[in-house]
């Protein structure tokens, strides 16, 4: 294969930048989900705290 | 006064239909592993054709494999601002509250892909025109963009008030768009190094089928990755603000300061 060098590097790159974002996203939606989750049980309802954006 | 509404209104009861953060939340949970998995898929798939099972070029040799990630990054880095306008016009007309959380989001992702198309195309360039960069239109104007978009970024974040900021970045978004007519065209308006577009909408495509089909299904597999990544983080986005309401709300801080005080 002729310039592997430089589609080494381009593929690597695009794995490179897909899994960063793909794995940042996954991870802050996780969190996200998991606060508003403690935030949101029953038992801080009977506190009144509601949810609205 | 007539009593009919405008189209104006009628579009922003149509777009406010979809502004609530709970049905957004809904929908966007049941969208997302649609486009997550298929773009896996279909971008896996694209990249393993085009790096193994595609001919090579009788004139640029392998480094054409290059192409199979560089075409679908260029495609997205103009779509992904062409969605920051969108997103800038629902909040400046409408102000759709979901709109500026969506242009927060979009804004880093086209960005990164910006970038990606940048160092490929030199990538691509080196071995072809023995050079990494030249300032011809093409490369010159994807360059701008890349510029606009981390200008929307800083523009954001640089108000004490979000919504401030929100409002500046969608000017700027929407004067931005200018630089995409220019980047399309650029090859044809002016004689630059960059080929000429080899997929037209007009016109039948000047490659290979062999070369076209991994090239469709990459290109496709990377919008449907840049959508899928763009909504997991628009969600996430919506619930930090819902956690930040929560947590910001009297009664919550007046039960805690209750708890405190037992």
């Amino acid at each position: 294969m002729t310039h592997l060098p430089y589609i080494v590097a381009s593929y690597g790159l695009a794995a490179i930048i897909a899994l960063t974002l793909s794995i940042g996203a996954a991870l802050r939606l996780k969190k996200a989900r998991m606060r508003l989750a403690v935030l949101e049980r029953p038992s801080d309802r009977t506190t009144g705290a509601t949810s609205s954006l | 006064m007539s009593a009919t509404p405008t189209l104006v209104a009628r579009a922003g009861t149509f777009f406010h239909r979809y502004a609530n953060p709970g049905r957004f939340l809904k929908l966007g949970a049941r969208l997302q592993p649609w486009l997550t998995w298929p773009a896996l898929l279909l971008t896996l798939v694209g990249l393993g054709w085009g790096l193994f099972f595609s001919p090579a070029d009788w004139q640029q040799g392998d480094s054409v494999r290059i192409m199979y990630v560089h075409v679908p990054a260029a495609m997205l880095a103009s779509a992904g601002y062409a969605g920051l306008a969108v997103c800038a016009v629902l909040s400046l007309v409408w102000r759709h509250p979901l709109a500026d959380l969506a242009a927060v989001e979009i804004g880093p992702v086209g960005a990164c892909i910006t970038a990606l198309c940048l160092a490929t195309g030199s990538l691509w360039g080196k071995p072809m025109w023995g050079t990494w960069w030249v300032w011809d239109a093409r490369l010159t104007s994807v360059l701008v963009l890349f510029f606009l978009y981390l200008g929307h970024i800083a523009l954001i974040r640089a108000f004490d008030d979000p919504q401030r900021g929100y409002k500046a970045a969608a000017i700027l978004a929407l004067a931005g768009a200018v630089d995409l007519p220019i980047i399309k065209f650029s090859v044809q308006w002016w004689n630059t190094l960059h080929q000429p577009d080899s997929i037209t909408l007009t016109g039948a495509p000047t490659m290979s089928s062999s070369m076209l089909w991994p090239l469709a299904l990459s290109t496709l597999g990377f919008s449907l990755g840049f959508a899928a990544i763009v909504l997991a983080r628009t969600r996430a986005a919506v619930m930090e603000s819902r956690i930040r309401s929560l947590l910001s709300s009297p009664r919550r801080r007046a039960g805690n300061t209750s708890g405190d005080a037992a």
